[in-house]
């Protein structure tokens, strides 16, 4: 009975918790409730994914209405494999957070933070799970708020102008989505994502539909922080408190290339936007521009979370580009740097977050011979960075292959080796970090800084292994991303 | 006339590019949130003018009348409307903060001082 109900639950459970926080008004009671939340979150969408392995894709009829009519979840291998990423990586960081937010974000605030997070959780969670795109654009803005409130909890008054410039930018990206879904339903008729992509092909040459597929583009490139579209990402990401950071460079940009992989193989169908409207002529450029742009600003930046926040633009850029390709390797690449990236990347931001909690600051020369009084912690890092930049073992590695092999696949062997050069340049901005932890001079404070608490080392050293275990072991992550991508390729082969 | 019958069509389109004019080229946080207003606006007068039929009346059955309009571009737009309040109210509220914290709510004024700082 309650197997049936799960895709709710997903969605509800956290919804509840969010309001539920808010009226606790007590920081630790208000940590315990959202991360339970969490950790059920996490365990729903392992029976999910189990479900639609087991036996293909769920839909789940809300309330009984029937689809098209009534808004439908449908979970198929993709979304059930965000849902998995979203709610793993959220479940370990809110464990992260009690020690790092009780330090980061004024003691009156706390609770807020976790009504916040269970919130745009929601959002998150509802984006991925949902198969109505007006449902989508919801969600979306319930975890865009969210998100901005999270930002300007910080203690840092420039945490403040980022969201701001977050808030006018997501607002004109999901406007954008919202403008393309009234278009798609002017023609159509319909939100419901199959019945969309059964309507589209006959009306396929009008203006309209064009129209919409430009807008929408736009919308998700803003919201997905595709390079040009991501200036918002870099500040947003360095003023955030850390345990936000981890969380939203874990899943929020994410979630936007979901939506990338929805509306334009889903339900745009691969012959249309591949083919009619060449979307990966524009996609291509883009994401080699990011990677290359975004890897090399990120090597001069003196703050080290302003770096990780660049990488992740160009990390954006490797997961585009294995779109780009349109073929299932390329695909499955991009999946599985959807997974392996959000792993890297919210294990170097919550290793971060332990340098933060004990230096008080993540620019450069602070952390200056921090390697040895803080072992644990760059031992984190180091490994991190490691898998960031590719090194066999780590999921890094995982995803840069499938990449490469994507690309030679097609021929296309200047691009596997512009892949490999741009991992050069992540080792350049990673090493600089390692470069001054270790072999920096240390300065006056450094006999102060003790080694981070157990509270924060457990889960920074949960995803570091996490970070090689998937980098070893690849049926799981390859597995559910091959299966996906043969999903979402299959109307065309 | 095809082109004025679809005036509706028109306002959209000259309120949202007055509404992204101001959001990219007003330097006032203030002055960015109006904008951000009325481009939005503008898409919800896109949705209740795709609902509209020529002539079709609210959606009550009653005799005598065959051609209704479609409520449910209006039901979502409801839904997009307090969406937007509450953008605007977080907008708003982060300026207060921002005012609170630099003394300004132009942004070359705020980029100064974190230059500076």
């Amino acid at each position: 009975m309650i197997r049936t109900q799960l895709p709710a639950l997903q969605v509800v459970i956290p919804l509840l918790a969010g309001p539920t926080c808010l009226l606790l008004h007590h920081s630790r009671l208000s940590w315990g409730l959202a991360t339970s939340a969490s950790w059920v979150a996490l365990f729903i969408s392992l029976a999910l994914l189990d479900q639609v392995l087991a036996t293909g894709p769920i839909s789940y009829e809300l309330g009984g209405w029937a689809a098209p009519w009534g808004i439908e979840y449908r979970i198929d291998e993709i979304n059930a494999f965000v849902l998995l990423i979203i709610s793993g990586i959220s479940a370990i960081t809110i464990s992260f957070a009690r020690t790092s937010i009780e330090h980061e974000v004024h003691s009156k605030h706390v609770y807020l933070v976790y009504t916040g997070w269970m919130l745009c959780l929601t959002g998150l969670l509802g984006i991925a799970i949902t198969g109505d795109v007006f449902n989508v654009f919801v969600f979306l803005e319930i975890s865009s708020l969210s998100s901005y409130l999270l930002i300007s909890l910080s203690r840092d008054q420039r945490a403040l102008t980022a969201a701001f410039r977050y808030l006018v930018m997501g607002t004109i990206g999901a406007t954008f989505i919202l403008i393309g879904i009234a278009l798609l339903y002017m023609m159509t008729g319909t939100l419901n994502m199959s019945d969309l992509a059964a309507r589209i092909p006959s009306v396929s040459d009008t203006r309209t539909v064009k129209i919409a597929f430009a807008f929408l583009t736009a919308g998700i490139g803003l919201k997905a922080a595709v390079f040009p579209m991501h200036f918002w990402l870099p500040n947003a990401y360095a003023y955030a408190p850390s345990a936000i950071s981890a969380l939203f460079a874990g899943t929020a940009t994410k979630v936007a290339i979901y939506l990338l992989l929805r509306f334009f193989f889903t339900i745009y169908g691969v012959e249309f936007s591949f083919e009619t409207m060449k979307l990966d002529r524009i996609l291509l450029p883009m994401a080699l521009a990011g990677i290359f742009v975004a890897s090399t600003v990120a090597i001069f930046q003196t703050d080290i979370k302003r770096m990780l926040g660049y990488s992740s633009i160009a990390q954006i850029g490797y997961i585009v580009l294995g779109v780009s390709l349109v073929s299932v390797t390329g695909v499955t690449a991009a999946i599985l740097h959807l997974f392996n990236h959000a792993l890297m990347k919210a294990a170097l931001f919550v290793a971060l977050g332990c340098v933060f909690f004990r230096v008080g600051s993540v620019t450069r020369d602070d952390l200056a011979g921090i390697g040895y009084t803080m072992p644990w912690t760059m031992g984190a890092f180091v490994l991190g960075g490691l898998s960031l930049v590719g090194i066999p073992l780590t999921v890094g590695f995982i995803s840069k292959w499938y990449l490469i092999v994507a690309a030679l696949e097609q021929q296309m062997w200047w691009l596997a080796g512009l892949v490999l050069i741009s991992s050069l340049l992540a080792l350049v901005y990673v090493w600089r970090v390692i470069e001054i932890a270790y072999f920096g001079t240390p300065g006056d404070r450094s006999t102060e800084i003790k080694e981070a608490p157990a509270t924060l080392l457990i889960p920074t050293w949960i995803l570091i292994i996490a970070n090689i275990y998937f980098g070893i072991d690849t049926s799981l992550t390859v597995g559910v991303a091959e299966r996906a991508a043969q999903a979402l390729l299959g109307n065309a082969s | 006339m095809q082109v004025f019958g679809l005036y509706n069509y028109w306002v959209v389109i000259i309120l949202m590019m007055i509404g992204l004019y101001v959001v990219i080229a007003s330097g006032n946080l203030i002055k960015k949130i109006v904008g951000l207003n009325i481009f939005q606006t503008s898409v919800f007068i896109l949705y209740i003018s795709i609902g509209k039929l020529d002539r079709g009346t609210a959606p009550i059955l009653v005799e005598g009348v065959t051609s209704y309009s479609n409520p449910l571009p209006h039901v979502l737009i409801l839904t997009a409307i307090v969406v937007g309040v509450a953008t605007t109210a977080l907008g708003l509220a982060l300026a207060v903060r921002i005012y609170g914290a630099y003394g300004s709510i132009e942004e070359d004024e705020i980029q100064k001082q974190d230059n500076a700082s």
